[in-house]
């Protein structure tokens, strides 16, 4: 089965702005924060897709270390970002980001 | 392998530097060790540096007879700038030769002297610390002396100049806590140095005027420059050649700066010998004498010399007669034989000038070792004779008025000096007779001035020097002292043995009819055989015979008695008054020079410094001003500048900053719109731009 990379490079375009609309008008912190993870993957199909596209090179296992790295990357974030909003319902009571607005001028 | 005549004479001109190089080190020796290994150590050091400088002297003599025409050595580069090069080389010809020789040996014969010498002297001053210094001095003198005769240009020479100067100041202030008022003889070495920098200021002027038209310092260069252009730039020849004849009249004590000479007699007397009658003083000649070419193309400048020569042999000769301390007239005679020098480089008879100049080397070094003695062994006979009487009486143990009977008490100085007296008298066979009668061969058929001129100050010279023998060892004892000298260990008389020695054998050097000198120096500086005139000869020795049967007739046949005046007072009145007083020269000098030097002095000090510099000038003008301005900064200008700058960049910071704060929402949304907006720029930057 051979998938056009055009189709993969859509797909991860539509992941990509489901993201960023999902960063920009959702108020809960976890959903920004899955939302993230959201690009992140989109980026990943993209690398994923352009690996497959140069299959027998020897280039394309680039990809796919790209893709381990920003996995780890990832996860790492997570479990930063994740902290972070702990703390942050513990003192603030929420995870609304509206109401976290306590560094604005 | 053959060794051929140049390469031996090559090797021998090699050793050249050494001649310098070995007096520095014994003085260096002496000043790092000198004061822990005690007197024995820094006499031998001291002795056995110059001792060899001697040899490396006889070596240069060795090395010329097989290449008369000298040689050049290049030791270093000194200054090298465009076209001016002063390089340390050494001019080892004849002339210098010659120099060499006579300095260092004359130096070797008084350290040996020295060193018994300033054993007692610095016992009887007071301070036996100061006898490694005397020597260091020494040394370092006898180096500088080598570098002035040696030195291949005029910068180079000059150095040597100023170092002997140097050397003479500290040497003359030796004692400098000494003397009248505590001062006397600091203030000798002053007024020689400055003395001197008056001379040497000519010195200076001449070589820039001879570096500015010849376009060079090297002795060769400048002469050669002479021989071509000397006749087109008559003036400025004649210009060089004054300025070169004011630092001789300087440095060799003649008309009118010699007045430091007799001064320069606070030093030891081994100083007196060395520095202040056998060779510093006669750098002036030896700098005319080897300038002879410029002075050959200056007929102006050479009269001149001639004449200050001849007027300062006589006046000098004048004042001696009239001098009670026994340093102070063998001082007067000094200047008076540089006069005779003087005035035979000045009439072109530099062989005989040179002449002169090894042979008074040689008897006033004696003469003044030999006084030397009579001063010790007058003060051992004061120390003697002052033990259970009051001791609290200043007495002088050079003045001659308390000498008289020594002849038996002290033999050797007695004969001794009795021979140089009559080597400086001009007594045939004794060495001044052949170089004194050259100088007034040549000037009687120079010119009449000057041998008439020099014939009297010839006879003043025969007639104190019998004055002075009569005075000092003929009569009976004029005080306690005398009566009680003792004779000096032969550390001190056996140079003077030697150095009488060449005082009777010294003429030999240029006997009329052989001229061995005049055929040395040939090669160096422009000869000419000065005819022996037996005329002159004749009456010469005439003079001096009268001469010294007038001093016998005054101070032989009834000899001085304790407290009686100078017979010689009685017969010439005033005028013996002037001798006595020096001719006033030291006071007219006060009245002309250093009077109005000392007002214009106080003048600048008070009124231009402290009244105008400081009163005005300083507290009203510069004070007011600095006060009215400092007023203004801190009041206006600080409140309505400085304060509004601070404060403006205040207010605009307050203003922008209330401004951007809206920016700061605090809500994460906006941050991600900027950041997206942000990221949308730069890609579409990528993708269109």
């Amino acid at each position: 089965m051979n998938i056009p990379p055009a189709y993969v490079l859509a797909l991860s375009g539509i992941l990509f702005a489901m993201g960023v609309l999902g960063v920009m008008i959702r108020r809960n912190a976890i959903v920004i924060f899955m939302s993230i993870e959201l690009m992140l993957n989109s980026a990943n199909l993209v690398l994923i897709g352009a690996a497959r596209a140069m299959a027998p090179a020897v280039e394309a296992l680039r990809g796919h270390v790209f893709v381990f790295f920003v996995i780890a990357v990832a996860a790492a974030e997570v479990a930063v970002g994740l902290a972070l909003i702990v703390a942050i319902f513990r003192t603030k009571g929420t995870i609304d980001v509206d109401e976290v607005s306590s560094l604005r001028g | 392998m053959l060794w051929s005549e140049a390469a031996q004479a090559e090797g021998l001109f090699l050793y050249a530097p050494w001649i310098v190089v070995l007096p520095v080190i014994g003085l260096i020796l002496n000043l790092l060790f000198g004061r822990r290994m005690g007197e024995r150590f820094v006499s031998i050091v001291a002795c056995s540096a110059v001792a060899s400088a001697f040899v490396i002297a006889v070596l240069q003599f060795l090395a010329l007879q097989g290449h008369p025409e000298g040689a050049t050595v290049h030791v270093a580069d000194w200054i090298t700038i465009g076209t001016l090069s002063a390089p340390w080389a050494l001019k080892i010809d004849t002339l210098s030769a010659t120099m060499m020789l006579m300095v260092t040996g004359v130096s070797t014969l008084i350290h040996i002297y020295a060193v018994g010498y300033m054993h007692e002297d610095v016992r009887f001053q007071g301070d036996p610390g100061r006898y490694t210094r005397f020597f260091v001095f020494f040394n370092l003198f006898v180096a500088a002396m080598m570098i002035l005769v040696t030195a291949d240009n005029y910068l180079m020479m000059f150095v040597g100049w100023e170092g002997v100067g140097l050397c003479s100041y500290l040497l003359i202030g030796f004692w400098y806590e000494k003397g009248e008022g505590g001062i006397g003889n600091a203030l000798a070495g002053k007024k020689a140095f400055i003395t001197n920098r008056i001379g040497d200021f000519g010195f200076l002027i001449a070589m820039f005027l001879i570096f500015g038209t010849a376009g060079s310092l090297q002795f060769d260069q400048v002469f050669h420059w002479v021989e071509g252009h000397g006749l087109a730039s008559a003036g400025v020849v004649t210009a060089i050649t004054l300025f070169l004849l004011l630092g001789a009249t300087g440095k060799s004590a003649q008309l009118p700066l010699y007045v430091w000479l007799p001064d320069a007699m606070a030093g030891p007397t081994p100083v007196s010998a060395l520095i202040h009658a056998a060779t510093m003083v006669t750098a002036g000649i030896y700098m005319i004498a080897r300038s002879g070419p410029l002075f050959e193309a200056a007929a102006f400048s050479s009269e001149l010399a001639a004449l200050i020569g001849a007027a300062t042999a006589l006046f000098a000769a004048s004042i001696a007669v009239g001098q009670y301390d026994i340093k102070r007239v063998l001082a007067y005679s000094t200047i008076s034989q540089l006069g005779f020098m003087m005035a035979a480089v000045g009439l072109g008879a530099y062989v005989a000038g040179m002449f002169h100049l090894v042979t008074h080397a040689f008897f006033k070094a004696l003469l003044f070792l030999s006084a030397g003695s009579v001063i010790q062994g007058v003060e051992h006979g004061h120390h003697h004779a002052a033990h259970g009487e009051e001791e609290g009486e200043h007495f002088d143990p050079n003045d001659m008025r308390n000498m008289g009977g020594l002849r038996t008490r002290m033999k050797v100085t007695f004969w001794v000096y009795l021979t140089g007296a009559l080597a400086l008298a001009g007594i045939p066979p004794l060495a001044g007779f052949f170089s004194k009668d050259e100088i007034l061969a040549d000037a009687s058929a120079e010119s009449t001035a000057v041998y008439i001129l020099l014939a009297v100050a010839a006879l003043f010279t025969a007639f104190y020097m019998g004055r002075q023998i009569l005075m000092v060892f003929f009569g009976k004892a004029r005080s306690d002292a005398a009566a009680h000298a003792r004779e000096n260990p032969p550390v001190m008389t056996v140079p003077l043995i030697v150095l009488a020695g060449l005082s009777i054998v010294g003429g030999a050097l240029n006997l009329p009819g052989v001229h061995t000198l005049t055929h040395w120096l040939e090669h160096t500086i422009h000869v000419h055989a000065s005819e022996f005139n037996l005329q002159v000869a004749l009456l010469s020795v005439i003079f001096a015979l009268l001469a010294i049967l007038a001093a016998w007739q005054l101070y032989g046949r009834k000899p001085l008695a304790k407290g009686q005046p100078d017979p010689l007072r009685r017969i010439l009145g005033p005028i013996f008054v002037g001798m006595e007083n020096k001719w006033w020269v030291d006071e007219l000098y006060g009245f002309l020079f250093i009077q109005p030097y000392v007002r214009l002095a106080h003048f600048l000090a008070e009124v231009i410094d402290w009244r105008f510099w400081h009163d005005w000038f300083h507290d009203s003008v510069l004070g007011r001003a600095f006060k009215i301005f400092t007023h203004w900064l801190a009041g206006p200008f600080d409140l309505q500048v400085i304060d509004a700058i601070a404060n403006g960049l205040g207010t605009l910071t307050q203003g922008a900053s209330a401004r951007l704060r809206v920016l700061q929402t605090g809500y994460v949304r906006n941050y991600a719109l900027a950041v997206l907006v942000g990221g949308l720029l730069a890609l579409s930057y990528f993708i269109f731009g």
